[in-house]
């Protein structure tokens, strides 16, 4: 086997693994028991009410903001990794370069501050 | 064909057993970590905690797990089946392959990847996907606004962990985990990375929704949160991967800050207990903080949470990589070239 495969087949045999025991478990869990659905079992919880309408209604838009702004600082996070790793081999020019990158998300960092995308009221 | 014996099935052989010595104790310790949280929750609030199944109660966790395996798995009229069955399997399943690249001694790892803390973080922060599609997919009030919260809090302090990994990358100067444990040969990270080490303790808990930031199963106001419409073994799916994860994210601080396998002082008395012993017993610290945590403090509220997650931990473990970086580069204490 060539090097790249001897390094990751045994993840994608962890996966495997992992996959199938989920799976065997759920499965034969559903197999073992006795099933005995019934109308007010299998309706949606709702504190003994029947449920008043469907769940997937309009929500807060703050949840979509903080996952835009997610996206934006675990991208930063995914360029700091390689870089953090050869620093020593960049010099002081890598080094400034990430810091005005930095300097610039620090700044769209302080405007959405100020602009109150993170606050919950 | 005797080719293919040694070439492709000996060393899948070999890879199975090795995965299976992973698993097999990992499930252990998750049943007998809701054992020991129980216990120590118990001792702290001067109760006695589970003492009746087995001598001290040490077959609780078997007869608990034996008790959701035969129960019956409802699902729901409204829910979506497929995603709503696939939703425990993703997460039980997400909580076991990040043991894939986790050293717990010198050379005892499943697959020593050159990136490996880059796994990881992929790996925790596709954990979300089970809880999304559980809450949306139960198609209950309860169970999507939970999923929502937890989504948002999840990845609030994902940010922040990637934040404090990079400083202790920059430490390091490689992504392979059994490297950044042999670098703290000397100097165990928690030293000079102290505040980051206790951001790290903080991120955790809120990662893995523990208290004092369980708020997607704040039960007072969200009955259970996301898993609110699972029973019998989608729910014990959860609650095993929710364990997993904290038994995960406290291996990850060990091998970050706490220097992995490595003894506290490289002496005679010490370097005789083998590495994995040290591993477990450091994880089993952290965990006990995990406990600790939830047996004495009340439970965050959400904008509180949301507040110390983008104005408190993003801002300081930014200026900390920032610091660092400097630092290194200033004094000259960078990792020396591969």
């Amino acid at each position: 086997m060539d090097e790249l495969l001897r390094e990751y087949l045994p993840i994608l045999v962890f996966i495997g693994v992992a996959l199938g025991m989920a799976g065997v478990m759920v499965v034969a869990s559903y197999v073992v028991a006795r099933q005995n659905p019934d109308t007010e079992k299998v309706s949606a919880y709702e504190c003994g009410f029947d449920p008043f309408d469907d769940a997937r209604a309009r929500f807060e838009v703050r949840f979509y903001l903080v996952s835009i702004l997610f996206i934006i600082f675990d991208l930063e996070a995914a360029f700091l990794f390689p870089w953090a790793v050869v620093l020593n081999r960049i010099g002081i020019f890598g080094l400034a370069s990430m810091l005005v990158f930095l300097g610039v998300l620090t700044v769209g960092f302080i405007y959405e501050w100020r602009k109150g995308a993170l606050e919950w009221e | 064909m005797a080719e293919f014996w040694t070439d492709f099935l000996w060393p899948l052989i070999l890879i199975l057993v090795k995965i299976l010595a992973f698993i097999l104790p990992l499930l252990l310790a998750v049943a007998y970590l809701t054992y020991a949280e129980r216990k120590v929750i118990a001792a702290m609030h001067l109760r006695k905690g589970p003492n009746v199944v087995g001598p001290f109660g040490l077959l609780q966790p078997m007869a608990d797990g034996l008790k959701l395996f035969i129960k019956e798995t409802v699902v729901p009229t409204g829910a979506n089946p497929v995603v709503f069955l696939m939703a425990p399997v993703v997460t039980f399943t997400l909580a076991l392959v990040g043991w894939a690249v986790i050293p717990v001694s010198e050379g005892w790892v499943v697959a020593d990847i050159n990136v490996g803390i880059l796994y990881l973080f992929a790996v925790s922060s596709l954990g979300i996907y089970g809880i999304i599609m559980a809450g949306w997919a139960s198609n209950s009030k309860y169970a999507f606004l939970g999923g929502l919260r937890s989504a948002a809090q999840m990845v609030s302090y994902e940010v922040s962990i990637g934040f404090i990994i990079v400083t202790v990358l920059l430490s390091a100067g490689s992504l392979n985990l059994s490297q950044i444990v042999r670098a703290q040969s000397g100097l165990w990270y928690c030293i000079p990375h102290f505040p980051m080490f206790v951001l790290f303790l903080i991120s955790a808990l809120a990662e893995t929704n523990r208290t004092p930031f369980d708020l997607p199963e704040a039960e007072s106001e969200l009955v259970g949160g996301y898993n609110t419409e699972y029973s019998a073994m989608t729910f014990a799916m959860f609650f095993l991967g929710e364990y997993a994860n904290m038994i995960l994210m406290s291996s990850l601080c060990v091998i970050l800050f706490l220097g992995g396998w490595l003894p506290p002082i490289a002496v005679a008395p010490f370097t005789w207990i083998p590495g994995v012993i040290w591993f477990a017993l450091k994880v089993s610290a952290v965990l006990f903080f995990y406990l600790w945590a939830r047996a004495t403090l009340p439970r965050y509220r959400y904008d509180q949470l949301m507040r110390l997650g983008w104005k408190v931990f993003l801002p300081m473990s930014l200026g900390w990589v920032v610091i660092t970086a400097v630092a290194l580069h200033l004094f000259g204490w960078l990792p020396p070239r591969a």
